[in-house]
């Protein structure tokens, strides 16, 4: 278990440029939030030296949709479809997170069932994700006009196997709505164990060709070791967690250190590295990707049969009420701890839901970790943080 | 016939091969590129896609001429014109057949190198006429990489003019003529002088690992991000042009040129230009991208002094080695 550290307090990461150099002319460059690299709807104000960041400023909200308050003015039932598309690259973990919240505070057991194909979601989700974060991490390596764009097209074409597996269940490729308060909408089809393990085969047979392509790869050695190093205690200062954390040294995952739907029953074997460099961040997740492969292996066949939702089906959204009361959810996403907090006041909409995405404060290590480094550097940084501006933003 | 007119009429006709095959080479890099990422590649346009080219090329000239208001005018408007004219002159010496030459010129390798130093100039009148931050990076980059790289560039083409005592390009090949290519023997000088030379092309001509001056992924689209239509078209063209007679003139140093059995000089040549072109596109789209400081440190810390190793060592070849 995470044991807790007192922090001191840090020297403000946003340096007074005219300390840095009064006589220096610097450029201001407004990277983003149109542009190739930022992963959605990022800017950064970077001060530029030659090349040398200087400082950062980084903005966020060019995404905002206002899901927050969107959740408060929508019923529970009507909900999940709009948080799927928060983490546009993991929906199915957002869905969960938001339900397990509601369960939480009708104090609903969800059957084991339920929470056996939620794991397996939740695990084929991360392989996607992860495969979806390697090849955006390439293309910024590499650019949309050469290697990285081949890396980038082979890690799409893995992720469709996975995609597929989930249109076999719920219909939909990507915004599922399968998750309802008390269990899953949709059961898994027969046959769909075998799909599953076929396509986790694929995907490892092909995950050799992935390593020689990257770690193997001095190129890409070259540019991702010793880039943007995070230490353990900052890391926990701000707020990060899941890969990045964990390649910071930090040995914490939720699914392990507080388990949920069915991890108590398994063993995750998390991946840490020490370096907390754009490196380690690779390894943790690439390991994470076979990681999650033998979890799926090992859950796809043994599903306990029982009934998939402990509630009855919601006929009437407006007629569904949660007892007054809050709750905090945390849960493991591919990118870390993705947190629902919910205030109900007996109605049939929340009074306040606050989401807690993993990236914002994955973000908000860059003032700490950009300067020093070049543009071309801080491609890569921003690639190593995966950041999802949908769920950043919200 | 009169030599002037001789001389027009080959550059016309030599310029249109190139535009031509650069067309070619278009659409070859876009199917292999497919292949090797398990997609196809162009197939709507004509068979095979093989009109693909084409279909660009009309789209890019239907594109509206967009210029910065606060662009330099003269020189963003010359730039790319400019750099067009750059990459298609190397081709003037470039030997195709036994005697054929566009121009038969006793220093044609010296002013291959030269023209491939100028080729700098129109990207960084692109990158500071733009009057935009990311195309300004870019002009300083490629600054900073083809005048890095034009050291070992010319260090591995000194190997050829030191062993065979010309710089006249038709006069290198006519050397290698029957198979003794320089790549062959002496392959511990003229192999490794093949690589920095190619090495120092994909510098040049700004290809992955070492289009830092383009990178899309940091840059935007480095010096070309302001322009539009054909002028982003010359830009593409004159690029892939480089490319492609950088390619003939590492066949011709080092590999024999049009020598080769039973086919026409012509057929040799163009074989081993693509396979060289192929070889260029297969790294291209298989390798990551280097960093700036990265690139100028293998260039200075390794390729420089090979290339000075490899002079010396040709001139050691030809002053004690045996004679052929």
């Amino acid at each position: 278990m995470l044991q807790v550290t007192t922090i001191t307090r840090r020297v403000d990461p946003h340096l007074a440029l005219d300390l840095y150099d009064p006589e220096a002319e610097l450029l201001l460059l407004h990277f983003g939030p149109q542009h190739p690299s930022t992963h959605g709807v990022f800017r950064m104000d970077l001060y530029l030296d030659g090349e040398i960041v200087v400082k950062v400023v980084p903005y966020v909200g060019y995404l905002h949709r206002a899901v927050e308050k969107l959740c408060e003015k929508l019923t529970y039932a009507q909900i999940t479809p709009v948080v799927d598309k928060n983490d546009y690259v993991a929906p199915m973990t957002n869905e969960q997170a938001i339900n397990m919240a509601f369960e939480a505070l009708l104090g609903i057991e969800v059957p084991r069932r339920a929470r056996w194909i939620r794991t397996i979601f939740a695990e084929l989700q991360r392989i996607a994700s992860h495969l979806l974060w390697l090849g955006t991490f390439a293309l910024d390596l590499g650019g949309a006009l050469g290697g990285g764009s081949t890396l980038f097209l082979h890690c799409f074409r893995e992720r469709e196997l996975i995609l597929d597996l989930f249109e076999d269940v719920t219909g939909a490729r990507f915004h599922y709505n399968t998750h309802t308060v008390g269990g899953n909408r949709h059961d898994i089809p027969a046959g769909w164990s075998a799909k599953v393990k076929a396509a986790l085969d694929v995907i490892e047979s092909r995950l050799p060709d992935y390593l020689s392509m990257t770690l193997a790869n001095r190129i890409f050695l070259d540019r991702t070791r010793g880039v943007g190093v995070l230490d353990g205690e900052l890391a926990l200062e701000l707020g990060v967690t899941g890969p990045i954390l964990r390649a910071s040294g930090v040995d914490h995952d939720l699914r392990r250190d507080a388990p949920f739907h069915a991890y108590d029953e398994l063993e995750v074997r998390v991946a840490t590295e020490t370096d907390g460099d754009c490196l380690a961040r690779a390894k943790v997740r690439l390991r994470e990707i076979e990681e999650s492969i033998r979890l799926v292996r090992s859950l796809v066949d043994g599903v306990p049969e029982g009934v998939l939702n402990a509630a009855r089906p919601i006929k009437q959204p407006a007629q569904f009420k949660i007892p007054a009361g809050q709750a905090y959810v945390g849960i493991e996403t591919p990118r870390g701890e993705l947190g629902t907090y919910v205030i109900a006041d007996g109605s049939a909409n929340a009074h306040r839901l606050k989401i807690r995405p993993p990236s914002l404060h994955a973000l908000s290590a860059l003032p700490h970790v950009l300067p020093g480094a070049t543009v071309s550097d801080a491609v890569v940084i921003l690639g190593s943080l995966d950041p999802i501006m949908g769920e950043v933003d919200r | 016939m009169n030599e002037h007119l001789r001389a027009l009429l080959l550059a016309v006709v030599v310029v249109n091969t190139v535009l031509a095959l650069t067309t070619f080479a278009i659409w070859f890099e876009r199917k292999f590129a497919g292949r090797m990422q398990s997609r196809l590649g162009p197939t709507r346009v004509g068979p095979f896609g093989l009109l693909q080219p084409v279909a660009d090329a009309f789209k890019l000239m239907q594109k509206e001429s967009i210029r910065p208001r606060q662009a330099d005018r003269v020189l963003f408007e010359l730039a790319p014109l400019l750099g067009a004219t750059c990459a298609l002159g190397a081709a003037a010496v470039v030997p195709l057949a036994p005697g054929v030459a566009p121009a038969q010129l006793d220093l044609g390798l010296l002013f291959v190198l030269a023209i491939g130093a100028v080729t700098v100039l129109p990207i960084f009148i692109a990158g500071w006429s733009s009057n935009n931050k990311f195309a300004l990076l870019g002009g300083m980059r490629a600054i900073a990489q083809s005048i890095s790289y034009e050291v070992p560039l010319l260090l591995a083409a000194l190997v050829p003019i030191v062993l065979t005592g010309s710089m006249d390009l038709s006069e290198i090949v006519r050397q290698q003529a029957e198979g003794r290519w320089l790549a062959v023997w002496p392959f511990f000088l003229g192999l490794p002088a093949f690589a920095i030379f190619l090495l120092a092309m994909l510098a040049e001509s700004n290809r992955i690992p070492f289009d830092i001056p383009e990178a899309e992924s940091e840059l935007v689209a480095g010096v070309t991000t302001e322009y539009t239509g054909m002028k982003f078209a010359l830009f593409y063209l004159a690029e892939y042009a480089h490319t492609l007679i950088a390619s003939a003139l590492a066949a011709a140093l080092f590999l024999g040129g049009w020598d080769g059995p039973i086919a026409p000089g012509l057929h040799w040549l163009l074989l081993k230009t693509f396979v060289l072109f192929g070889f260029i596109y297969w790294v291209r789209w298989s390798l990551l991208r280097f960093r700036s400081d990265q690139l100028l440190s293998i260039c200075w810390r390794w390729l420089v002094p090979a290339g000075v190793a490899l002079v010396a060592g040709a001139g050691a070849w030809v002053a004690w080695g045996p004679t052929p």
